[in-house]
């Protein structure tokens, strides 16, 4: 079976799935007419329908739970089953959003111990769990650090300089921040070129410089060997530092970020902290900061409002700091994801957390070594939890990184990230996470070594790819220029 | 990369456009190599306007493909007299003429151009190959 109908095709006028006890309260007056619409297309089906419908689209699907994932860059990580389990706790999950900070003692408990944790891992003195996802982090973080310059009298300090090999929501942020940004090149090592930044530090823009905003360890999966200079270099032209956290995965426990020099950075609760992450999200993008930027911190925010005896608890409550940059979301950030976070740490521990890092950086590496004698891999150095390398090969024009991922389906696995980053040609992103086990990580460099074999024996089998999905291969270019997001009978009937 | 063309007639820039300077009039487009590496290319959004002045550096158009989205910049400073309106409607004749039908505009040069920052065919071959 490989067409599933959508809902609304298995729809029949007046079929009805829900059976409603009967009436136990008079019964009230029809809605006033104009009140009633009838345009609304609501399918019309069984419950057994419905139940059906779903499952057979769920098993259409591929996820973390059928098969490997090794999606660079953004850490899709296995989510254990006991962040479901808590975060189920009635007491988490019936808590009404409206309940006044004393009602909701339990809640605020574990949104602080969680804002003290992520400080330690990140050395850094205070955390925020507004903003909703990793964008939303960075954005709360460039407001703050913009707030920081006006305070201090620099308003004219409106640039912030972000490398090359950047997720593209860096810069977004900056713009979103009403700021601009300078784009630093890599050297040919995949560091930050330092000489150019130096320029630029040393430059007619020097006063202008808000901060920068960098990803350790790179986009590229390597850590950045310049960071102590950078970091020098930006704060001796007055500039802040922001780390995007979306590589968290490497560094639990091996480098604070906060001990660098770093003054701000996010996590990405739904990478780093296991919490479910695309379709099964939402995110949670929680930012930390240094004692510089404090009292700039979103509000409200969670503190102990009286400090707590050995017979009792302290009291939680929420707090305005002092130069917040204000509210960023309804109530209080994705709650959700704190309690499944919370649950992650507290289930692993500080030593759990570090070996979690450790895992992977090391089944990366393994990866990256099994595979650099059949693929280019253009940084060849230890990397960090992920690598990248060359979807192409010489003599072989036609086949693209593209087919390679089409091809690794039929396989059996998720592709990885495909041309990004962006300085890396035909670039394929590789990260296994570190769940995965020596046998996975060996039956993978052996798929990625057939297909190599494959692309030089029969590059047809890669150009015609994939071909056990439920679909054959998707129409990108028309996809990309025909933006029909409805159904075709929906479209008929409007 | 074998079968790429570079014609000899035009200056090309280290970021993949293409120049052609006939008389006052300079015509832009982007590189077979460009367009290889961009692969289908799905939609171009012009920057600038006709009738609109463009100096050195100004970014003049984005090409999007399915892989990604690149900023074009001018390399000459004038005036746009004529914009390639068909390449809105079929911008994946950048695939299959990249130096021919799918230029991108036309622009009438302030004064005489400096063309020193581009390289020629052989140069740009060259530079291609080391990527």
């Amino acid at each position: 079976m490989t067409h599933e109908p959508t809902i609304y095709e298995l729809s029949q006028p007046g079929r009805i799935g829900a059976n409603l006890p009967s009436l136990d309260v008079p019964k009230a007056d029809p809605l006033p007419a104009d009140l009633l619409r009838t345009e609304l297309k609501l399918p019309e089906v069984s419950e057994l329908e419905v139940i059906r419908h779903f499952v057979r689209l769920s098993q259409l699907n591929y996820a973390i739970d059928k098969g490997f994932y090794p999606l660079g860059s953004c850490t899709m990580k296995y989510n254990p089953r006991i962040n479901e389990d808590v975060a189920r706790y009635e007491g988490f999950a019936g808590l009404h959003p409206l309940t006044d900070g004393e009602g909701a003692q339990g809640a605020l408990a574990l949104m602080y111990q969680l804002q003290q944790w992520l400080a330690e891992v990140s050395g850094l003195d205070s955390v925020s769990l507004h903003p909703a996802a990793g964008a939303h982090g960075e954005f709360a973080g460039i407001l703050m650090i913009r707030k920081y310059h006006i305070d201090r009298g620099e308003p004219q300090r409106t640039k912030i300089l972000v490398p090359n090999s950047a997720h593209g929501t860096n810069p977004a942020t900056v713009t979103m921040a009403g700021l601009s940004v300078i784009e630093l090149p890599a050297d040919d090592k995949g560091d930050v070129d330092i000489e150019a930044l130096k320029k630029i530090c040393e430059g007619p823009e020097r006063d202008t410089i808000a901060g920068m905003m960098i990803t350790v360890p790179s986009t590229l999966g390597l850590f950045e060997r310049g960071i102590l200079k950078i970091i020098e270099l930006v704060h001796d032209a007055g500039g802040l530092m922001y780390m995007d956290g979306a590589n968290m995965n490497a560094l639990m426990g091996v480098v604070k970020p906060g001990k660098l020099g770093f003054d701000v950075m996010h996590y990405n609760l739904h990478k780093t902290f296991s919490t479910p992450h695309g379709g099964g999200g939402p995110g949670s993008g929680a930012v930390g900061v240094n004692e510089k930027l404090k009292p700039f911190l979103p509000a409200p925010h969670v503190d102990i409002i009286e400090p707590g005896t050995d017979d009792e608890a302290p009291l939680y409550g929420f707090v305005t700091p002092e130069k917040s940059i204000g509210r960023l979301k309804a109530f209080h950030g994705n709650f959700g994801m704190h309690t499944r976070a919370y649950a992650y740490i507290r289930a692993y521990g500080g030593e759990g957390l570090h070996q979690v890092s450790r895992h992977a950086v090391l089944n990366a590496n393994y990866i990256r070594v099994g595979l650099s004698d059949t693929y280019t891999v253009p940084y060849d150095r230890a990397c960090g939890h992920e690598f990248v390398l060359e979807g192409h090969f010489e003599g072989v024009d036609k086949v693209h990184a593209l087919d390679i991922s089409k091809r690794l389906m039929d396989y059996g696995y998720h592709p990885p990230t495909n041309y990004f980053p962006l300085i890396v040609p035909e670039a394929l992103l590789i990260e296994p996470t570190e769940t995965e086990t020596k046998e996975t990580l060996d039956q993978f460099i052996t798929a990625m070594k057939k297909i190599a074999q494959e692309a030089k024996e029969n590059p047809e089998l890669l150009l015609s790819a994939p071909h056990k999905t439920p679909v054959s291969r998707l129409d990108e270019v028309r996809a990309a220029k025909q933006l029909v997001l409805c159904c075709a009978p929906l479209l008929k009937d409007s | 990369m074998a079968d790429l063309k570079f014609p000899e007639d035009l200056k090309y820039a280290k970021s993949d456009e293409w120049v052609r300077i006939e008389g006052d009039i300079a015509t832009v487009g982007i590189s077979d190599y460009a367009q290889d590496a961009l692969n289908d290319i799905v939609f171009v959004d012009y920057k600038v306007d006709k009738g609109g002045s463009v100096a050195v550096g100004d970014e003049i158009a984005i090409i999007e493909s399915v892989k990604a989205a690149s900023e074009i910049y001018s390399f000459v400073s004038g005036t746009v007299v004529e914009l390639n309106a068909a390449l809105v409607d079929a911008p994946e004749t950048i695939n299959t003429d990249p130096y021919g039908e799918a230029w991108l505009m036309k622009i009438k040069l302030d004064g005489a151009p400096d063309l020193s920052d581009l390289m020629d065919a052989a140069a740009y071959a060259k530079h291609c190959e080391g990527r």
